[in-house]
């Protein structure tokens, strides 16, 4: 299967059921869509990724029902910063998607999805503890993987790999 | 009263602790806390090569070395645009499945051990031991595998290594008899696990639970089937599901995996098509050893793959598996360069250990040794 050019017109993808969902509800809030190696990824708007989550959740006709996966990606030195990366997956419909969030790189704040998927807890929690980004009505918001008392997210990309010495 | 149950408490598989408020024998509620076994694998990959990174899946769950492989391969030839010989898929998918026949017995072994239930465990040890013994023919090593690479497999396999297979699935489905005739209608085995640490499908469903923990409260879904993925689509496997949601459920649900995963691996082996193991892909797959000695280009190629690496068209891809223990997935960023920008690993025990707390909370703490037993976590991969 070698590559095909990736799409990123929304008009050409808008018979995604997810896309097609959003775009019905508020069309700003999708700032770009990108389908590319057969996965269809949608950036959204930082204020709106709760309720499009718990859009495409509740929708009939595609219940993103599952929330596979919630990580970041952190684009040192440039701004926006973050990436926050949710990997939707439609158990009825075998269906998935991928949303984004860009978020700068001096106060990352986000509104926490454990309303719309309890799943979202431990990722989001790890997401805090090792990226640093605060995900804002979390019920317990405390490091996950490192210990209490330590300094700095070892996943940014401004730490170094070996650790501060 | 706060009682602390682990890290080193021998039924939490690993080094999990929970702090669990209990009144009497009751548990009020549990907080799991982790990060006991955390490496950093995510921060060390985006320091190594695409290549490198496959000793590494191996560390992550070292009861499914092969599936780790396979899965993080998958990400990167979905990045690649790779094409992947038949040979090569059938014999991910049989290696796949005796891994998961490892891990299921692994479990399996534990798990009745923690309830008390001491001889099925040396009876799942021998049997182990045998797919233990095929994994060090095929690759040299008996745990930390990494045959699975980028582009294919990295060798044939050895003479007379499909034979020893065909040997083992010969004789394991009558091994499996074996252990349910000491457990399944064991009264003492029922009696601590039906009706024991119960999940509804919706919690499951909201809370992230991927695997046999979600198919054993009645979601039917697997992705083998349901997202087929190294030519799933072209076997023929039942999927087992079980609705009351329970440790009995669950249990039954992976002791008929093992059948399907033996049927499967009998496929493979009968299907297993001629050709080569490796994608004709020169840049990026390391050529074979007697071209290395006879063709300037394949020594090139050869040296430039080790020095240097190979280069990733920039982009992303989510390749998820359905791994022994549930949904695992490889998120890989790539920006260009030999080395991955970033690598997340999905980790199924993850998402499965926050049902935990939903399944025991006004249970007896006997029941949580029986839960955490049939989420079948692995701390090496919640913790990575």
């Amino acid at each position: 299967m070698p590559l095909g050019p990736a799409i990123t017109d929304v008009a050409q993808l808008k018979s995604h059921p997810a896309l097609a969902r959003i775009l019905a509800w508020k069309p700003a809030a999708v700032e770009a869509a990108r389908y590319d190696r057969d996965e269809l990824t949608l950036s959204i708007e930082r204020s709106f990724i709760r309720d499009v989550c718990a859009l495409l959740r509740d929708q009939a006709k595609c219940p993103f029902n599952f929330l596979s996966d919630l990580t970041c990606v952190d684009w040192y030195p440039s701004e926006p910063r973050f990436e926050v990366i949710y990997q939707l997956l439609s158990i009825p419909n075998r269906e998935r998607v991928r949303l984004k969030v860009r978020l700068n790189g001096s106060s990352p704040v986000v509104e926490s999805v454990t309303s719309v998927w309890p799943a979202a807890n431990f990722f989001e929690r790890e997401v805090f503890d090792l990226f640093g980004i605060r995900f804002s009505g979390h019920p317990y918001l405390r490091r996950i993987q490192m210990p209490e008392d330590w300094e700095g997210h070892p996943l940014r990309k401004d730490y170094p790999v070996e650790g501060y010495r | 009263m706060i009682l602390n149950m682990g890290p080193q408490h021998p039924s939490t598989h690993g080094v999990l602790r929970l702090l669990l408020e209990i009144e009497g024998e009751n548990v009020v509620r549990i907080m799991p806390d982790l990060g006991f076994l955390h490496t950093g694998i995510e921060k060390t990959c985006e320091a190594k090569f695409y290549q490198q990174v496959v000793p590494l899946t191996d560390r992550i769950d070292y009861l499914c070395p092969m599936t780790n492989n396979l899965c993080y391969v998958l990400a990167v030839e979905k990045l690649l645009g790779l094409e992947i010989p038949p040979r090569a898929q059938w014999l991910r998918v049989m290696l796949n499945e005796l891994t998961r026949i490892n891990s299921h017995l692994v479990w399996l072994g534990t798990h009745a051990m923690d309830i008390g239930a001491l001889t099925v465990f040396l009876y799942c040890f021998r049997e182990r031991e045998d797919v233990l013994r095929l994994f060090e023919m095929v690759s040299g090593q008996r745990m930390m595998t990494s045959y699975f690479r980028i582009g294919g497999v990295a060798l044939e396999p050895p003479l007379g290594f499909f034979e020893k297979v065909k040997e083992f699935a010969g004789r394991f489905p009558a091994r499996v008899d074996e252990y349910e005739d000491l457990l399944t209608h064991n009264p003492i085995w029922t009696m601590r696990t039906k009706g024991v640490a119960r999940i509804t499908a919706e919690d499951a469903v909201a809370l992230g639970a991927s695997g046999p923990t979600l198919r054993g409260s009645g979601v039917d879904f697997d992705l083998r089937r349901d997202m087929p993925y190294s030519s799933y689509e072209k076997f023929q496997f039942k999927v087992p599901v079980a609705t009351e949601g329970d440790v009995f459920a669950r249990y039954i649900i992976r002791v008929q995996e093992l059948r399907e995963s033996i049927a499967l691996v009998r496929q493979a082996l009968d299907g297993m098509p001629e050709g080569p193991t490796k994608a004709d892909a020169p840049k990026v797959v390391l050529p074979d050893r007697e071209k290395m000695k006879t063709q300037m280009e394949a020594m090139i190629y050869h040296f430039k793959i080790i020095t240097e690496g190979f280069t990733v068209p920039a982009g992303e891809g989510y390749q998820a598996v359905e791994s022994p223990r549930g949904e695992m997935g490889y998120y890989v960023v790539s920006d260009g360069t030999a080395k991955p920008y970033r690598v997340h690993m999905r980790s199924a025990c993850l998402a499965n250990l926050q049902t935990l707390p939903k399944m025991c909370e006004g249970r007896l703490i006997a029941d949580v040794v029986a839960a955490i037993g049939s989420i079948d976590i692995v701390l090496g991969e919640i913790d990575r």
